[in-house]
């Protein structure tokens, strides 16, 4: 079984597109955390008299239409986005591995009931899904979340079935019944461990997607709400100023293509690293 | 084949019932009465009762949906609160944009997927090859609205090559065309080039070098042929993902289309248009599969087996 070990976290590290993207992802993680130290400026300081203005020393990515300084927009946006991508994603994870555990170990009606409805939502595109349900909930960031958890939440209850339905039948867990392990123990600590970590590595790359859709729905004017920052909404304002100013859109692009790119190189270079790309592409 | 054809459709129920019934839902579970999430500004009294009596919403739940779905398959989608104009209409109109981009788009990211990623397994590990894998990883992972921003940047703003936006000519399409279209050839590359180079290793393949063929000619007659299987699966599965980049790229080249209704109206709040909207975006989805599924039971006869 391929667990998650330190010796394949430092050969993925050693290698050249693992380095650099773990290195670029780093970058943004702790521009989050450090954002209202690092930051040059807030990012809701208005400055009427310097709005659309060209990149320059006391404004490294110029400004928009409000005058605010672009770079610290991004450097606050990325906590926006990280922050939506990576709660959905958890939580989006958690609830498919337990809805596609469930499944795969106990069969039955509750198998074909989840399953129904995992290949329900598995022909529609995310975006359509997490559109239906921004309709329900009204645009914000809690349903912004809400939205994509949803979106998701599919593709590891289908992945998280196809593990377990892949040892449910392995020796080691008929011993563990026949010791008198319950359903649950059987469940938690013997077949759950096992299937974890193309679930795991399927999160990351799925993570790099939710960027993308929290940016896509903020593009649309769906997420965050005004004044906060997200990379989606910056772009959608830029469009606006595309004449004048194309820097406001340009950084905020940049900044998602960087980051997603990262994402998958990193995710990318585990499956490698793991060798579990054929338990990944049986979905 | 006529069997599995019936067999597919009848499934369509479930599927189209149970979409129909979040759909419905929509104007239920959002805050307020349904009523003044239906009706539009201003309206009198009595056409608010007259309403109320048209759907039922003095009536059961389950009753009110059966009601919506009889007006609907009769061609009824309600009113527009903003637009103030038959749903139907509103719908009817833009219908034609959203299905000329996305087909457009389709066949593109087909015959150029298909085409680079033939070229990237027949020079394995060549700069063509290096240059293929390079466009996948940017065509699978920069967001395409993004993407759309800076080929408007460089084609319509700098060059002046295209229109900015709009859709009046034929010259509208060719930006938005190339933005939803190239995430699709990133995908239809990679899944073409990795086929190939699955292919490759079998042992007819070897057969046929044995025989003194030329490299060329195994890669296009033969290992192209055997691959194909798997790029009509993923097209098939993956329809939809265009019919949602479209929803995307025309809100980003402000083109006319059901997308762009549906985000206008989403930001409007204006609930019929948006269960108009994703009724038929979902609609588009159901049998954009569909027809994926029957393409590849007509190749494949172990697809049609599955369903007996």
């Amino acid at each position: 079984m391929t667990r998650l070990k330190t010796a394949t976290f430092t050969s993925v590290v050693k290698s050249w597109r693992g380095g650099l993207s773990l290195a670029c992802l780093l970058v943004v993680v702790l521009g989050a955390l450090l954002a209202p130290w690092i930051a040059p400026y807030a990012y809701d300081i208005q400055n009427l008299a310097a709005t659309n203005q060209d990149p320059s020393l006391a404004h490294w990515l110029g400004t928009d239409e409000f005058g605010r300084d672009v770079l610290s927009r991004i450097i606050f946006g990325a906590r926006t986005s990280l922050m939506v991508a990576l709660t959905a994603i958890g939580v989006s994870m958690v609830l498919g591995m337990c809805l596609g555990a469930a499944a795969g170990y106990f069969g039955g009606a509750f198998d074909r009931l989840v399953t129904a409805v995992v290949d329900l939502t598995w022909s529609f595109p995310e975006v359509l899904i997490a559109l239906i349900f921004v309709a329900i909930i009204g645009p914000g960031l809690n349903s912004t979340m809400i939205a994509i958890s949803i979106a998701y939440l599919a593709q590891f209850a289908r992945l998280t079935r196809a593990q377990i339905m892949g040892i449910r039948n392995e020796t080691f867990v008929e011993a563990a019944a026949n010791l008198g392990a319950g359903h649950f123990h059987i469940l938690f600590r013997h077949l759950l461990p096992n299937a974890l970590t193309p679930v795991i590595v399927a999160g990351m790359l799925a993570t790099g997607d939710a960027i993308i859709l929290e940016a896509t729905l903020g593009f649309f004017g769906l997420g965050v709400q005004p004044p906060k920052p997200s990379w989606g909404a910056m772009m959608s304002s830029g469009t606006a100023q595309i004449f004048l100013a194309p820097w406001t859109i340009l950084g905020p692009g940049l900044a998602i293509a960087a980051t997603v790119i990262a994402i998958n190189l990193f995710g990318d270079a585990l499956i490698e690293a793991l060798d579990i790309r054929n338990r990944l592409r049986d979905t | 084949m006529f069997n599995f054809l019936v067999r597919r459709l009848l499934l369509l129920v479930p599927v189209f019932l149970s979409v129909s019934m979040v759909i419905f839902m929509i104007v239920h579970l959002v805050p307020g009465d349904p009523i003044d999430n239906l009706i539009q500004i201003g309206a009198t009294p009595a056409q608010r009762a007259a309403l109320v009596a048209k759907n039922g919403l003095d009536q059961p739940l389950l009753v009110q949906y059966g009601v919506w779905l009889r007006n609907l398959l009769s061609g009824d989608l309600g009113n527009a609160i903003i637009m103030r104009r038959p749903v139907a209409s509103l719908i009817a109109e833009n219908l034609p944009h959203s299905l000329r981009l996305g087909g457009l788009a389709f066949l593109f990211s087909t015959i150029v997927g298909i085409a680079t990623g033939a070229l990237a397994a027949t020079f394995k590990d060549s700069w063509i090859d290096r240059a293929v894998t390079t466009l996948i990883l940017l065509g699978s992972t920069v967001p395409s609205f993004w993407l759309g921003l800076l080929l408007i940047l460089l084609f319509a703003v700098q060059l002046e090559w295209f229109p900015v936006s709009g859709a009046r000519s034929w010259t509208g399409l060719v930006l938005p065309v190339a933005t939803i279209g190239l995430h699709g050839v990133a995908l239809v590359s990679r899944v073409t080039r990795a086929a190939m180079l699955d292919v490759s290793r079998k042992d007819f393949v070897l057969m046929l070098h044995a025989k003194g063929l030329s490299h060329w000619r195994i890669q296009l007659r033969h290992v192209l042929r055997h691959a194909l299987l798997p790029v009509v699966t993923i097209l098939s599965l993956r329809i939809g993902w265009i019919v949602g980049g479209a929803v995307t790229i025309e809100f980003v080249f402000a083109r006319p289309g059901l997308g762009s209704l549906l985000i206008t109206s989403l930001n409007q709040r204006d609930y019929p248009v948006v269960q108009g909207c994703l009724l038929m975006l979902s609609i588009a989805v159901m049998l954009g599969t569909l027809l994926g599924d029957v393409v590849q039971a007509a190749m494949d006869p172990r697809v049609r087996e599955q369903l007996q």
